[in-house]
């Protein structure tokens, strides 16, 4: 019993991970249609942008992580402006290629700047002792973890709902010449969504460092796919969905290595992605509108 | 106030619109109508900025316009009430009304313009906080009509505000039309429905296979045997 809420904890802390890159991908799909393949190594870099500030320029849990988000932001638009604006009215396949060609450039010019040895995040970064809660041990970082990941959903829940911009993001997804209409610059509004979903893939590559350790330039990969399965679980498009999704996926897994199947752990992530396109392609939170005329 | 001079557009290879001109004065209800596919909504697309011309000059205010980006256009003082609605289905009536008043800053203004939107349509007032997708069909047009008002604009472009809405609906859309007219917004109304349209407009054109064919008063080409037959179904 103690073992199984262990991993549950794990699972949360895990899944809490995967929400913070699925939100990417499912903003990035709502606003251009476009599964960004690249946004698994936004994660990586900014687990390196986050590693580079904490060793180099010794700063702590939260600047590095404030710096990480902002400059995976930029990198996100310079993405965006770079590789996929030019093809916003090519087919869906050539953006699709496109992403996975950025993803390869990214991983790869990481490895020729820096070489393709992992790092290790310090372990000092964050003092935090463990809770005892119920008899089981939790982690204070995987309490720091849940918390940083609840707060920035919320958020972005906010920036979403209330402000300007989040208002023009959602009706730039359901309708970008209508959206022109209102005099909003779709463009920017494009953009400001890449730099939000990258700058929440930062967020999690940090985090990701600070609970893992280990972060290497191909780190993204298994993570960015866990992600997208996430994704796609919860609804691809819908941003509640990611959250519920990226959660359900972390505790799936880490249940299943509770029950002994450590090793399956990764097969399971995509037998989840294959039942719910079989039994309900749009995901758990998807529906199909219907529009009237 | 607006001065349509000789424009072109092309959809890829194929010539949408070929060498309209057009002229619309302050305070006036132009209507436009034609058949399905003559070319009516590529116009209006074309005024707001989402379509550009190959050649021809479009003069809102005495300023050229043609080619400008949709932004730009709508903060000059045209909107658009697009063909369909397209209102944002996935929003509240409040979030869509607010879209309209996009590019405004004047927190005083948009008031106003709200309470002004809420007064012209009582309907979106009750259904203020209610998800825009699940308005009904007369409903969504009276929302996409109150989010082109918002933005407080001079000209104000009607895509088929009648397309599918039962006859009585009609009636009080069209009576809404006069009214905004009247509070000085000038219109361009495009329409299946002539009938209708020519019994609100001042002026009218009538447009075939991108081309306008006929233009004059509403009284003129309301009696004009030609028209009648292609277009008002009468003999």
């Amino acid at each position: 019993m103690e073992q199984f809420i262990q991993q549950l904890v794990n699972g949360i802390s895990l899944g809490s991970i995967y929400a913070l890159i699925a939100l990417g991908y499912t903003m990035v799909y709502g606003i251009v249609k476009l599964i960004n393949f690249a946004h698994g190594d936004v994660f990586m870099v900014g687990a390196f942008i986050g590693f580079y500030s904490i060793t180099f320029l010794h700063l702590g849990f939260f600047p590095a992580l404030l710096i990480s988000m902002a400059a995976c932001a930029l990198f996100g638009v310079l993405i965006e402006r770079i590789a996929y604006k030019p093809l916003r009215n090519a087919t869906r396949i050539a953006a699709l290629i496109t992403a996975i060609g950025v993803s390869l450039f990214i991983e790869y010019g990481t490895i020729y700047i820096r070489g393709a040895q992992p790092e290790a995040y310090p372990n000092n970064v964050v003092p935090l002792k463990s809770i005892e809660l119920f008899g089981v041990k939790i982690s204070g970082q995987s309490i720091l973890i849940l918390a940083v990941s609840i707060f920035l959903m919320i958020v972005l829940q906010f920036v979403v709902h209330k402000t300007k911009i989040g208002k023009a993001m959602r009706a730039v997804s359901h309708d970008q010449d209508a959206a022109k209409l209102m005099g909003i610059n779709v463009n920017n509004t494009i953009s400001a969504t890449f730099a939000i979903g990258s700058a929440l893939a930062g967020a999690a590559g940090v985090i990701f460092g600070m609970y893992y350790t280990k972060i290497e330039p191909l780190m993204g990969i298994i993570p960015g796919l866990k992600a997208f399965v996430a994704a796609v679980l919860g609804g691809i498009g819908i941003i509640p969905g990611a959250m519920v999704g990226g959660l359900l996926l972390g505790v799936i897994e880490a249940l299943v290595s509770a029950l002994g199947g450590s090793l399956w752990r990764d097969a399971v992530a995509f037998i989840v992605l294959i039942l719910i396109l079989i039994f309900r392609p749009a995901g758990l939170f998807g529906k199909n509108v219907r529009e009237k005329v | 106030m607006l001065k349509i001079n000789d424009i072109n557009v092309y959809y890829g290879n194929i010539h949408a619109l070929k060498g309209v001109s057009l002229d619309i004065n302050a305070g006036e209800i132009v209507t436009l109508i034609g058949a399905n596919g003559a070319g009516k909504s590529t116009l209006l697309k074309t005024i707001s900025g989402l379509l550009k011309p190959k050649t021809g000059e479009i003069l809102f205010e005495n300023e050229h316009v043609a080619g400008k980006v949709p932004q730009l256009i709508v903060k000059r003082g045209i909107s658009q009430v697009p063909e369909g609605r397209r209102v944002f289905a996935n929003m509240s009536v409040e979030e869509n009304l607010e879209l309209g008043a996009f590019l405004r800053k004047d927190k005083k203004g948009i008031q106003e313009d709200f309470d002004k939107v809420f007064q012209l349509f009582p309907r979106l007032l009750e259904r203020r906080k209610q998800q825009s997708g699940t308005l009904s069909g007369g409903e969504q047009q009276m929302l996409a009509m109150g989010r082109a008002l918002m933005a407080r604009p001079r000209l104000l472009l009607l895509d088929e505000p009648s397309m599918g809405l039962a006859p009585l609906l009609v009636k009080t859309i069209f009576r809404i039309i006069e009214e905004i007219n009247q509070t000085g917004t000038t219109i361009l109304l495009v329409e299946q429905n002539a009938n209708m349209a020519l019994s609100i407009a001042n002026r009218a054109y009538v447009i075939e296979t991108g081309k306008i064919v006929a233009s004059g008063t509403a009284a003129e080409l309301g009696q004009s045997d030609q028209i009648r037959k292609a277009y008002l179904g009468g003999h």
